[in-house]
């Protein structure tokens, strides 16, 4: 496959802050359609890899690959970390890659309707009335209909992240990053927003999940990469290396026992 | 009339008592018009010292070392010096120093300083200071997630600023900036004494001229109160305004 | 620009001699006001309405107004008063009143008063309320619990605020340049300068005395914060 097959390649990412490095090249290749979850404990580096992507955290190696448009970057003055070469080309990209982050990062200030409307209005520049439009359709699929006039703060945990997935939603994005959606949700309300991922799955959206929901990983995502340490230590089908680890820090990190 | 609290009436013009209340009327209008004046100083220093408070915050935080000493420097200098020295300072020394400072580039143009631009330039360079520590300490109360996820989708670092960290920011800003600008109000009373004639310097001179002292300076005093009280008034209203999809704590 | 002239010996004197003013003013003030503003705020956290009230407008026409209107109220204002002017001459206390320094000592001093008031009046509502339940329930009177227990608290948490109003009372002083015949650090700077035609230098000097001031305060109080706030720090062992 060259390279506009894939949505997403990242490839050969280092990440150290200081002298300690955190990752130790980590590749990635999302084809359309794809659900791919990254899992490992913490410390593994998981999240700083998904942020590397889309250049939250600077890498001091690596390329990305949006939809075959590769990210032009160069070393910087930072302790080595990479740096656009052009940065309208990160903002460009980045508005192909939608996050969905653990604390959902809603706007305060803003209402659910603003938050939803304010990146496809402000930096995609869709005229406003298309996007409520678009806003209302998508607040409809996550199910929650009738709080577009809401503050965030005055919504439970699990339907701030639910704005979170339509604000994402809302700029078509082609691959969506989600970084541990829910993580800091209580038990009773993980269930309501994973309900909202094996949908978008459903339809052939193409995600990258960092997550400790196994379930999810086994029974929604096509591919599994495995994380320990910086590096990746095992990756393939959920199905198979679920059930039969060939690794045994994978075995270990799923009978709980990984320290 | 004698007693403890008659004011002394010796120079009074000959017209006996009650006093010419024509006189003291023009006496109150024109401290009125001063008032004005007074009002027109404060707002003019607090847009610069806004200005400035902005520049000097992005400065203290950029982390370069340069900028961080720049503004250092700044606010500990007008922490370290009284506002009346650095109002004299810039008042009697800036003209000379300018027209020197013309002199030696070989123009021959000279500049004079007039007491309106010295007491806005003094009072909103002082007022700067304060506001940089004040939107320094608000700008780092607004979670960086806010930010992240504005950068997330795109949005560059300008945009972010205006659309993101600003409107956030202004809340946590609110209470410093409220005393800011009380403390500001009352420092506008300085440039009466670099000749500007507002509503302390007409104060002053009616009291001189009908040795009523009394009478006009408690009631500039009254319109410096009523000038804190509307302040507060509209503060709070922006205080609501900007406070919005916030929890209140519960007692 | 022309330093010599501020270098010379008899300039050095009159910023010296000025200096001395300065300080006297300061020390004195906030010795006077420092009471001042204990009993004031005890007033304002009493049982009694009436005396919360009262001394609840005396602060908020005291922080309402500036500093300057204050020192012309009490300077050409109380001084005009017909009744203290026929006892300025023979009967105490009333003759102070004819002396530039009093007059402006009492200005500053109830001007920090006013403000210290309030911040130690905040200190003390927001004595953690454990602390007096547990005195209470050890059997101690209000006054007992008062002197031993919020007081002391409260004065060492005001401490970081009350350093600030130091400072903010150094810079007042230079408002004694303008009672007439006190020749304070700013006075002596306009001297300097109505007789030698130098006022940026002459206001240079004065600026940098109180910046040195400025320092010396600060650090005195960073100190005092060390040894009476060390229950608060946070832990190194």
């Amino acid at each position: 496959m060259n390279a506009s097959d894939y949505k997403l390649q990242v490839e050969d990412i280092h990440k150290r802050y200081g002298q300690h490095e955190v990752l130790k090249g980590v590749s990635l290749r999302a084809r359309a359609g794809d659900v791919i979850s990254i899992i490992g404990s913490s410390g593994s580096g998981k999240s700083t890899f998904l942020r590397c992507i889309n250049l939250l955290e600077k890498p001091q190696q690596g390329r990305i690959l949006v939809a075959g448009e590769e990210l032009q970057l160069k070393a910087g003055r930072h302790n080595g970390e990479l740096e656009p070469v052009d940065p309208k080309q990160l903002q460009r990209l980045r508005t192909r890659l939608a996050m969905v982050f653990q604390n959902f990062n809603l706007w305060a200030h803003m209402t659910v309707l603003q938050n939803i409307i304010e990146a496809p209005v402000h930096v995609l520049k869709i005229p406003k009335e298309q996007a409520i439009a678009t806003a209302r359709k998508y607040l409809e699929i996550v199910g929650l209909k009738g709080v577009e006039d809401r503050y965030p703060a005055h919504l439970s945990g699990g339907q701030q992240q639910r704005v979170a997935i339509a604000r994402a939603l809302a700029v078509e994005p082609e691959v969506m990053l989600f970084d541990e959606p829910t993580s800091a949700l209580d038990p009773e309300l993980v269930n309501e927003v994973l309900r909202v991922m094996k949908l978008l799955a459903t339809e052939h959206r193409t995600m990258v999940v960092v997550t400790h929901e196994m379930g999810f990983a086994r029974e929604v995502s096509n591919q599994v990469i495995f994380l320990h340490q910086g590096r990746i230590e095992e990756q393939g089908d959920p199905r198979q290396i679920l059930a039969n680890p060939k690794s045994e820090r994978l075995a270990q990190f799923l009978s709980g026992n990984l320290k | 009339m004698s007693g403890p609290w008659s004011i002394h009436r010796a120079a009074a013009p000959a017209r006996g008592w009650p006093p010419d209340y024509v006189l003291m009327t023009g006496y109150f209008l024109t401290i009125l018009e001063g008032a004005a004046l007074t009002v027109a100083v404060s707002l003019a220093s607090l847009l610069l010292s806004i200005l400035l408070g902005l520049a000097g915050a992005s400065a203290k935080l950029s982390g370069r070392k340069t900028l961080v000493a720049i503004a250092t420097l700044y606010t500990t200098l007008v922490r370290g010096v009284p506002e009346l020295v650095l109002m004299l300072l810039l008042f009697y020394g800036g003209t000379i120093g300018l027209n020197s400072l013309m002199e030696a580039m070989g123009s021959e143009a000279t500049v004079d300083i007039e007491p309106f631009s010295a007491g806005v330039a003094t009072i909103g360079f002082i007022y700067g200071a304060y506001m940089t520590e004040t939107f320094r300490g608000a700008i780092l109360s607004v979670p960086r997630g806010q930010m992240e996820a504005a950068w997330a989708f795109g949005m560059g670092r300008l945009r972010t600023f205006w659309r993101i960290t600003l409107p956030q920011m202004i809340r946590y800003a609110l209470p410093g900036f409220t005393n800011n600008w009380l403390v500001l109000i009352k420092a506008t009373a300085l440039v009466s004494l670099i000749g500007l004639q507002d509503m302390t310097y007409r104060a002053k001179q009616a009291s001189a001229a009908t040795r009523e002292p009394f009478t006009f300076l408690l009631f500039a005093a009254g319109l410096f109160l009523l000038y804190t009280w509307v302040s507060l008034w509209v503060l709070r209203r922006v205080e609501a305004r900007y406070s919005l999809g916030t929890k209140r704590g519960q007692l | 620009m022309n330093w010599d002239v501020i270098l010379d010996p008899a300039t050095i004197q009159l910023y010296g001699e000025g200096l001395l003013v300065t300080l006297q003013l300061l020390l004195s003030s906030l010795a006077v006001g420092a009471w001042l503003a204990l009993l004031m705020a005890l007033a304002l956290t009493s049982q009694q309405a009436w005396l919360r009230r009262s001394v609840g407008a005396y602060t908020f026409c005291i922080r309402g107004t500036p500093l300057l209107l204050q020192v012309y109220l009490i300077y050409y204002g109380l001084a005009q008063v017909e009744w203290i002017q026929q006892r300025w001459d023979d009967v105490w206390p009333w003759t102070h009143f004819k002396e530039p320094f009093f007059c402006a000592l009492l200005a500053f001093a109830l001007n920090n008063a006013g403000y210290t008031a309030e911040m130690l009046a905040g200190a003390i509502r927001e004595t953690p309320h454990g602390e007096i339940e547990a005195a209470q329930a050890m059997g101690m009177g209000r006054w007992a619990v008062l002197r031993r227990i919020v007081l002391p608290s409260a004065l060492r948490r005001t401490l970081p605020a009350y350093s600030n109003e130091v400072v903010m009372m150094l810079h007042s002083t230079s408002l004694a340049s303008t009672v007439p015949a006190m020749v304070d650090v700013t006075a002596a700077a306009g001297r300097i300068y109505s007789d030698y035609y130098l006022p940026f230098e002459a206001y240079m000097a004065a600026a940098l005395i109180y910046l040195c001031l400025s320092f010396a305060l600060v650090g005195l109080f960073k100190l005092a914060e060390g040894r009476y706030l060390a229950y608060l720090a946070p832990r190194r062992h």
